[in-house]
């Protein structure tokens, strides 16, 4: 089983103040990962840490590769969801392709046809010549997932990717990403809907106040004792024949 | 042409009468390099007290080294009033602004128009003579002139060389210029008034190089750098002439109306007989 | 994409010939270029080889310079407003020209002249950067344009009025707003080095602006070099934009005004439009100098006034779309 990315004591700091404090984790083939944590215990910091885009102490194996190899290992859906120009939701899935293509930016069959999977992963073929910057928040939201799975990396670094979906959408995309981990490839996803997490993810990380204070299935991870400490809420979590129910009910301070 | 040679005449009855009728002026001031160069040709001893800035400079004035005897005025009415002139000469087109305040502050200003052609030199000569109560000199002048002229004309050469002036902005001197009867009396065809340029006027390149003139003459440019006077330095200039440059005549014996035209018609009368044997 | 390249080529191909058949010496077109080709002992071929020609060449290296910066421009700082006239790029380097010549440094060697405006494009670029920060919105990087265009243009209006030649001081009007009248091959030799050197940095852009359409950290993480392409970007800009200020004076607009028009027919990817903005610009450059000819073809009416009628009206139409981002 090959690791596809590996953490040793990754420490990132604002000014003094550790924002990710000595995170060792290493992640395999085939698992579908959620980071959780509330606002502000440095989920985003973490996953931009370990790809190289601020400075950080400690070891990252993706930082250990070069830029081309990286963006070939790797593709990282940041959480500002920006596309500047007005472009065909096609030519946005399309710029995944930009790690792959050799020179210039001409499409190849097998480019054509990743994107091609990609739109259609999304549900975005009937998109695909509408204008990417005239469509809603959720559905632009979509087409940059899109884009990040055209890219056809091994490993998928997402952040907060379902903010804003509608349910139908919500649910859909994190069933991608667990088809993804099905496949072969892993994914990391933050996101705050705890019950999503429960219910898609194979392993769960949670962070607090920049350290990794867990690591494990769900059940492991989601206990009550640390949703109260973490969270600061109490929350209605059982096995059905629908598979796992997590509700956060009420909160605690 | 024609009205301004009735002007001419009539501001020299003016001023001959208004000299009549005044005495002779005992301390000149002069704000224009012309009529600064024509009062050092006619003042008496003494007479003359101050001239322009662009006297001393040897690229505007012809008589630099005569002019270092008298005290130098920025031609502002300030600086002239202060120095109490009983008398203060002008041109035309001089600061029209300096030159009506040194009028309300009660001087006596006589201007002077500018030499539009090789008759207005006698002509300017006698008006300076008059203002100044030195019509003897004046004549003395003339006389010289004239000769000069005469001796000029009779050298003329029966094929005539073609030649055009042509200055920063592609600046030419057409029909009734004193540059152009210059260029003629030299003994050259002026090119410009071939064109239908009359007085002064732009010329573009493209028309230079159509018109193949056999000599360009321009003038040497000042320092520091302007596009203006890239213009007369374009290859297409010196390609018409041949790959030579264009003769570098200095401005100073050519933008007033004295008797050292003479002396710049005789260097490009010299330049011809050099060039086309 | 290759149907627009096709027809916007063809389109400076029509351009460039049209320019070489106006001009004051009266000549048929067929004359014009027959003139042109071959030397026929009359003096016509001088106007065309070394008057009309140089002029052609000039306006299409110079706006396809300018086309080719602003799309650069916009594409890294994802705004549609920058370009090079607008953020003070074109003065600052109409300054370090104007500074060269009067102090004589122009003439120490060969390409000091295109070098000073060079160098003197790359401080306002990186003054731009400065101030606009990473993200150039809108607001501030306008505000940046106007402090460093104010400066060079006060500044180059200082040099001018102390220089000895006479001349000089009223020359700032060619300086601000540009003019490709009275050129020679000379002026051409002098720009193309530096020119190709900016065209060829400016045209590994395209990847990398294409990625940035979706962020920095986005492009970061697909393998883009951004500290590269900054570079690459601020080197490239200099050089075309110096080396044309130099010879031309700053032409304003352009590189506002063509990747603006052309971006819906380039599918909005910044790569294409870069190429796209070189053919455009320079089709505007030719078509602006030939209608200054035809207006006014006694008087020398500066290049920078048919750019400003064209450029002004559609840069206020930007800012009213963009008003929303601005306040």
């Amino acid at each position: 089983m090959s690791t596809l990315l590996s953490l040793d004591g990754l420490t990132a700091l604002r000014g003094e103040c550790p924002v990710v404090d000595n995170v060792s984790v290493s992640i395999g083939a085939g698992e579908c990962v959620g980071l959780i944590g509330p606002n502000g215990a440095g989920k985003t910091t973490l996953m931009r840490a370990a790809l190289g885009l601020l400075p950080a102490k400690g070891a990252s194996s993706l930082t250990a590769l070069s830029p081309s190899e990286r963006a070939r290992a790797v593709a990282w859906l940041p959480q500002a969801r920006d596309i500047a120009w007005p472009m065909t939701v096609e030519t946005v899935v399309a710029l995944g392709r930009i790690p792959h293509l050799p020179r210039g930016t001409k499409l190849r069959t097998e480019d054509q046809a990743a994107v091609d999977a990609a739109l259609a992963e999304m549900d975005l073929t009937d998109f695909a010549d509408r204008l990417a910057n005239q469509l809603s928040g959720g559905e632009q939201a979509r087409v940059l997932i899109a884009r990040a799975l055209a890219q056809q990396t091994p490993l998928l670094m997402v952040d907060e990717p379902i903010a804003g979906l509608d349910p139908a959408h919500q649910i859909g995309t994190m069933e991608s990403f667990a088809a993804l981990a099905a496949e072969g490839k892993s994914v990391i996803v933050s996101l705050h809907d705890l019950g999503l997490a429960a219910r898609h993810c194979t392993r769960i990380l949670m962070l607090s106040q920049g350290r990794l204070i867990a690591d494990g299935s769900p059940a492991e991870v989601l206990t009550p004792e640390r949703l109260n400490t973490v969270f600061g809420i109490r929350v209605f979590y059982e096995n059905t024949a629908q598979g796992p129910i997590f509700q956060p009910t009420e909160v605690t301070r | 042409m024609r009205l301004s040679k009735l002007i001419s005449a009539a501001a020299l009855v003016l001023v001959t009468g208004a000299a009549a009728y005044g005495e002779t002026p005992q301390k000149v001031v002069s704000m224009n390099v012309c009529t600064d160069q024509l009062a050092m040709l006619l003042a008496g001893e003494g007479q003359l007290h101050s001239l322009s800035a662009l006297a001393v400079d040897p690229r505007i004035s012809g008589m630099v080294e005569e002019a270092r005897a008298f005290h130098i005025n920025s031609a502002r009415a300030e600086e002239i009033y202060l120095m109490k002139p009983d008398l203060v000469l002008a041109g035309t087109y001089t600061a029209r602004a300096s030159v009506e305040m040194l009028e309300r502050l009660g001087l006596r200003v006589v201007r002077f128009a500018p030499a539009n052609s090789l008759a207005d030199v006698p002509l300017r000569l006698r008006e300076m003579g008059a203002v100044l109560g030195r019509e003897a000199r004046a004549a003395e002048l003339v006389a010289a002139f004239e000769a000069g002229l005469a001796r000029l004309k009779a050298n003329a050469p029966e094929q005539r060389p073609r030649a055009l002036s042509y200055a920063a902005n592609g600046y030419t001197s057409g029909a009734h210029t004193l540059p152009d009867e210059m260029i003629v009396a030299a003994g050259f065809i002026n090119v410009a008034s071939e064109f239908g340029i009359d007085y002064g006027g732009r010329m573009p390149l493209e028309l230079l190089a159509m018109s193949a003139p056999d000599l360009v003459i321009s003038s040497t440019p000042y320092a520091g750098a302007s596009r203006a006077e890239e213009v007369p330095q374009h290859p297409v200039v010196r390609a018409v002439t041949g790959g030579g440059p264009p003769v570098s005549m200095v401005s100073r014996d050519w933008s007033c109306g004295t008797p050292l035209v003479l002396r710049a018609i005789d260097e490009l009368a010299a330049k011809r007989k050099a060039l086309f044997r | 994409m290759m149907r627009l390249l096709f027809l916007l080529g063809a389109l400076v191909a029509m351009l460039f010939a049209a320019s070489l058949a106006i001009g004051p010496a009266e000549a048929t077109f067929a004359k014009s270029l027959s003139s042109l080709l071959t030397d026929d002992g009359t003096p016509f071929t001088l106007v065309m080889r070394e008057i009309r020609l140089p002029r052609a060449l000039l306006a299409v290296m110079i706006g396809a310079s300018l086309g080719l910066a602003g799309a650069a421009m916009q594409g890294y700082l994802r705004n549609p407003l920058a370009e090079p006239g607008l953020i003070g790029v074109s003065s600052s380097a109409a300054l370090g020209a104007v500074l060269s010549l009067q102090t004589g440094f122009a003439a120490a060697f060969a390409l000091a002249l295109p070098l000073s405006a060079l160098a003197a494009a790359l401080v306002g670029v990186l003054l731009v950067l400065l101030l606009a920060g990473p993200r150039g919105a809108s607001m501030t990087l306008i505000l940046a344009g106007i402090a460093i265009s104010a400066m060079a243009g006060a500044l180059i209006s200082l040099v001018l009025n102390l220089s000895p030649n006479p001349y000089a001081a009223n020359e700032i009007v060619f300086w601000m707003m540009g003019s490709l009248a009275d050129r020679s091959m000379l002026h051409v030799i002098l720009a193309l080095p530096v020119m190709a050197l900016g065209w060829v940095l400016l045209g590994t852009l395209g990847r990398g602006l294409d990625a940035l359409t979706l962020g920095e950290d986005a492009a970061s993480s697909m393998g883009i070099n951004l500290s590269r392409l900054r570079l690459a970007l601020v080197v490239g800009v200099s050089c075309v934009v110096g080396a044309g200020t130099a010879v031309a004076g700053a032409i304003g607009f352009v590189g506002l005004v063509v990747p603006h028009i052309l971006r819906p027919f380039v599918g909005g990817r910044p790569s294409r439009l870069l190429w796209a903005s070189a053919l455009g610009g320079a089709a505007l450059v030719l078509a602006a100098d030939i209608a200054v000819r035809l207006i006014m073809p006694d008087r020398d009416l500066k290049l920078g006034v048919v750019m400003a009628l064209i450029g002004a009206p559609l840069f206020l139409h930007l800012i009213f779309k963009t008003r929303k981002e601005l306040s």
